[in-house]
């Protein structure tokens, strides 16, 4: 489930990004860059504005000012092509707990216009070790199961593009192993990922770049080829 | 992908999701059969009688029948906020809104296929002859109730007291499709039955006009 080589790697850009709901700023004048094929982790505790950033990125969420663009080899992208290329794994499921796991799969990848479904959802299943849960309606899953095919779901047409927003919630020790093993094959293949977390896990280790957000703005951010660890490790000791 | 196709996916979803569940058909059929046999308790019509209001009955029961079947439209959507899987997909709004009223035309028929029969026992009215001219009122006028309750199930989604905002919100607006559609319904069921022209086109201009709006509007109602 590594990005296609036929999908290109995408960067996005916020650009003095403002979000209100209501009296609530939940983001303030956030200007960021991320580089394609870079792994950001974001920081942050509740409420700073993690979520809204990457709804904001995956064009679920349009932002009260400020822009918003994506760009591939520094070519502009319209923001309607910009969805086949990204994936998202939110804090909710995103799946239908009356549907099997399988019947999840085919509908997504049908909405995609992906080739060779059946083939395509059977290795995702076997990806996620739910191969033996195919037929097994969703509701019948355990948190850590559901998370699984959530990932497997968001990487199903090979996104460039990967949204994270708490991907390790409710997966135990042999999940987050997973989820670790299958983020670095995404990084290897060069898809760009955006990943919320306030907990520290291993998956953190494959971030070539900390942001921080406070309050809706950036309070700390290691740069492009800047490291990471220093930001990670005050997460590590804060937790 | 085109916007047919990807309403068909979101159609063949829809019907998956309700044949697992029978949320919304069961709920409106039985809802619309106890409107429709109450009403014959309650005025016991005689067949002139009931030529003259049994369409009107018959409309404020497809009425509130299909404002309860469309509140879960898009509220089952939230549960696990799938609504966001189906806007992250590279589809156009549109579809995602089309695909559900076709979905709804679906079951909102099929709930007319058991209450018209049961509608023209009760009321001692004769369907011979009248069956296909029948069909076409009864398709305008489900389209109508259809493509303005599921614009406006999307619109209630959201809010708290959505089983109480859709019907106040969908009920004025829906006031020229039910004269409408009564005056073709009562046309049909008068001696000789005729085919009224007029009403037909005033209900197809109904769907005409906020299948249209519907489309223009599609991007604003699904954006949080």
């Amino acid at each position: 489930m590594a990005s296609s080589p036929l999908n290109p790697s995408l960067g996005v850009r916020f650009k003095s990004i403002y979000k209100r709901f209501g009296a609530f700023t939940a983001l303030r004048e956030l200007s960021l860059e991320i580089a394609p094929g870079e792994f950001v982790a974001l920081l942050g505790h509740n409420g700073a504005g993690k979520t809204t950033l990457l709804r904001i990125a995956a064009q679920l969420m349009h932002p009260s000012s400020g822009v918003v663009e994506f760009y591939s080899s520094n070519e502009p992208l319209l923001p309607g092509t910009v969805r086949r290329f990204t994936g998202m794994v939110a804090h909710s499921t995103l799946l239908y707990d009356e549907f099997t796991a399988a019947e999840n799969l085919h509908l997504f990848a049908r909405l995609y216009s992906l080739d060779d479904i059946p083939a395509r959802v059977t290795r995702a299943l076997e990806s996620c070790g739910l191969a033996t849960r195919a037929s097994s309606l969703v509701r019948t899953f355990s948190r850590g199961m559901r998370q699984r095919l959530a990932l497997a779901r968001a990487l199903l047409h090979a996104p460039s593009l990967l949204l994270l927003d708490e991907p390790a919630a409710g997966l135990d020790r042999q999940g987050l192993i997973w989820l670790g093993t299958t983020l670095a094959r995404l990084r290897e293949g060069g898809c760009t990922v955006l990943m919320s977390t306030h907990a520290r896990n291993e998956s953190l280790d494959l971030a070539t770049r900390a942001v921080s957000l406070a309050g809706g703005r950036v309070e700390r951010d290691s740069g492009a080829g800047g490291d990471p660890r220093p930001l990670l490790s005050a997460l590590r000791e804060e937790a | 992908m085109t916007t047919p196709r990807a309403a068909l996916i979101i159609l063949g979803k829809e019907l998956r999701l309700e044949l697992r569940t029978r949320e919304l058909l069961n709920a409106t059929i039985v809802f619309a059969l106890i409107v429709v046999v109450l009403f014959s308790f309650a005025f016991d019509p005689t067949s002139a009688e009931s030529r003259r209001y049994g369409p009107g009955l018959l409309w404020i029961a497809f009425l509130f029948a299909g404002s309860l079947m469309l509140n879960p439209s898009f509220a089952r959507e939230l549960s696990n906020d799938t609504i966001d899987a189906l806007r992250l997909a590279p589809i156009s709004n549109f579809s995602l809104l089309l695909g559900k009223m076709l979905a709804n035309l679906i079951f909102l028929s099929a709930a007319e296929c058991i209450l018209v029969p049961v509608f023209a026992v009760l009321y001692n009215l004769s369907l011979s002859g009248i069956v296909l001219r029948l069909v076409l009122v009864l398709f305008l006028g489900n389209s109508g109730l259809i493509i303005t309750g599921t614009v406006f199930s999307a619109v209630s989604a959201h809010a708290r007291m959505r089983e109480l905002l859709l019907p106040l919100l969908l009920l004025p607006i829906l006031a020229p499709l039910l004269i409408s559609a009564v005056e073709a319904t009562a046309a049909l069921f008068a001696d000789p039955p005729a085919l009224d022209y007029t009403w037909l086109s005033v209900l197809g201009a109904f769907d005409v006009v906020f299948l249209t709006a519907s489309w223009l509007v599609c991007d604003y109602l699904l954006e949080e």
